[in-house]
């Protein structure tokens, strides 16, 4: 009887623990965007998303300049990781016994796991060090080249989960080969892959690491490809190791811009799997 | 039979056309599959020319040589390698508790109503980026410490070597921390997903021989999930082991290996991050790029295990279940 209670105390006892855990966890999450509205929201105004920096010790200016920069940069590396990265998927789920599709996959989980900054170094030493140039191109390479392995994976993941009777039916039909493919079973996975892709997107925008050493950073607007370009988290970093006050506040601002950009990213991506649900149903 | 040959027949039109369209289509998607393979050659190859100035010169002794001086252009590599494990296993050792009881809590005792809301709230800590953690980390994470956790530490267990010294705000243990709550994330969401996996049978059997719930998860479901939990737990080192900018800006960037985890330390990924673009000799770039290379060759082989293990429990191995 006794040890009854003391085992039914234990159980509870750890799911008390258990509980202590979430808040813990949970905890770091509202104090850092409680931070980011309290510290950041105050230096937001118009001319903070239309003016580019003014020199140190003057106030004003703004960070139009990092949010051309990291759409140029990002928008680049999706124009080349993204099609390598559903091609690359399609194939694997299309042609899953083959030799490149096994190496394709065990490559890309490696790739998955590399560390940001080792792909910075490996854009540097290809572009940069050839060309003797930082530049954003440089950034959009490192980029992509982090995109390729997840959008890969996605997307793979979910063309195979598309029923194979679509498939038949199709080649039933008379359908080719690839208009099956394409047509019926990509179509068919295709907000899925949409999610994917904008939830990749939305991870390279936040990297700061490959970006140090490829595109620098500029305290310029610049359009310019094969030069220097600034970047939302390269600002973030320069303006948060700086020594003026007025930069830290930069800093929170400008990670405040950054957050919005990521969170945005992945909640429309979230967005796009819903409305597969509701369409299905 | 001539039916066969009318040139106009929208089927035989279709056919001819999709041999081509079929070829076409396998082209281009294996030329994207192969892209993988090779831009992962030229990685290598590329880290390896730009370190083999570096390689030639020290060989394998850049792992233990524990001078670091661009001025005098020698280099080892040593206190970078001990700062990256020693931050990274400290923020295991906070993040592998904390992540393993909310994905317990979540797959086994939450109400359903808070099961998705929280690990949706946990996995958006996944989606800040690793500044945004350095900013908070250095101007609201370190002063909190270094006015109220540290002198506190030092106090209650002062006695233990790493809780000595003298206090700066950043050090190796702000570093993990900030680690720890990055990598939780990650930790959390695979151990989730394993522990769904386990069958329902596993946890019934477990209660209806009268165990507890709290006995049925460490005695049937847990050690179920092990393999899988074990890797992880290894993914989230890996992710540990390359963080960079976070680490970077909370470290305090100090090339000396000290037993106490006050005490600014050094990572690889962070040396990289601090002197690339300052760089000027080749032999120190050379050298850098060593340190890449290193730190490539750690993460390989330690996601390379974890996936093992991974593949492992969804393959079933363990106890052969009754299916889910």
């Amino acid at each position: 009887m006794n040890r009854r209670l003391i085992r039914r105390w234990v159980s509870n006892a750890m799911v008390g623990l258990m509980v202590v855990t979430v808040v813990v966890a949970v905890a770091p999450l509202l104090f850092i965007l409680l931070n980011l509205l309290v510290k950041g929201a105050g230096s937001l105004s118009i001319e903070f998303f239309t003016r580019t920096p003014v020199p140190a010790g003057e106030t004003g200016g703004g960070v139009a300049h990092a949010i051309v920069g990291t759409l140029i940069i990002v928008g680049m590396a999706s124009l080349l990781g993204l099609p390598l990265g559903i091609g690359a998927g399609i194939y694997c789920a299309e042609y899953p016994g083959t030799r490149i599709a096994k190496a394709a996959r065990f490559i890309a989980d490696v790739l998955n796991g590399t560390p940001s900054i080792v792909v910075g170094v490996f854009a540097w030493a290809l572009i940069v060090a050839r060309t003797k140039q930082f530049s954003a191109l440089a950034g959009s390479c490192a980029l992509a080249m982090l995109m390729v392995p997840m959008v890969m994976r996605t997307t793979e993941e979910l063309v195979k989960l598309v029923p194979h009777s679509l498939r038949e039916a199709a080649v039933a039909l008379g359908y080719a080969r690839w208009r099956t493919s394409l047509g019926i079973v990509v179509r068919t996975a295709l907000p899925g892959i949409v999610t994917g892709a904008l939830l990749a997107v939305a991870r390279v925008a936040g990297e700061t690491a490959p970006l140090l050493f490829t595109a620098l950073g500029s305290q310029f607007m610049s359009f310019k490809v094969t030069e220097p370009m600034a970047a939302l988290p390269l600002t973030v970093f320069n303006y948060a190791i700086g020594p003026y006050e007025e930069w830290h506040r930069y800093a929170w601002a400008t990670a405040l811009v950054l957050i919005l950009v990521v969170l945005v990213l992945s909640l429309a991506a979230r967005l796009a799997t819903r409305r597969k649900f509701t369409l299905n149903a | 039979m001539a039916s066969t040959y009318v040139t106009g027949s929208p089927i035989t039109g279709s056919l001819e056309g999709s041999q081509v369209g079929d070829r076409l289509f396998k082209a281009l998607l294996t030329a994207a599959a192969l892209a993988v393979p090779i831009l992962m050659g030229f990685l290598v190859y590329e880290l390896w020319l730009g370190s083999r100035l570096a390689i030639e010169r020290y060989g394998l002794g850049f792992v233990t040589g524990s001078i670091w001086d661009p001025v005098a252009e020698e280099f080892g590599a040593l206190p970078l390698i001990v700062g990256t494990l020693v931050s990274s296993f400290l923020a295991l050792l906070m993040a592998v508790p904390l992540s393993l009881g909310v994905a317990i809590f979540l797959t086994e005792f939450a109400p359903r109503a808070l099961r998705q809301p929280i690990a949706f709230l946990i996995e958006l800590l996944a989606a800040i980026p690793s500044v945004v953690y350095g900013l908070w980390g250095i101007f609201v994470l370190v002063p909190l410490l270094k006015a109220h956790v540290f002198p506190f530490l030092r106090d209650s267990f002062g006695f233990l070597p790493f809780f000595q010294g003298p206090i700066y705000g950043p050090s190796m243990l702000s570093a993990s921390i900030i680690l720890a709550i990055m990598i939780m994330p990650f930790i959390m969401s695979v151990s989730r997903e394993v522990l769904l996996a386990v069958p329902a049978s596993q946890r019934e059997a477990a209660l209806a021989l009268g165990a507890t719930r709290w006995e049925a998860v460490i005695s049937a479901i847990v050690p179920y999930a092990r393999s899988g939990i074990i890797g992880a737990v290894i993914l989230g080192l890996g992710r540990a082991l390359g963080e960079t900018m976070a680490v970077t800006m909370l470290i305090g960037n100090r090339n000396e290996i000290s037993a106490s985890l006050f005490a600014p330390g050094y990572t690889m990924a962070a040396v990289i991050a601090n002197e690339f673009t300052e760089a000027v000799g080749d032999l120190h770039l050379s050298a850098l790029a060593y340190v890449a290379l290193v730190l490539f060759l750690v993460t390989v082989i330690v996601n390379a295990g974890a996936r093992l293990l991974i593949w492992r429990v969804s393959r079933g191995t363990p106890a052969g279940g009754m299916g889910a």
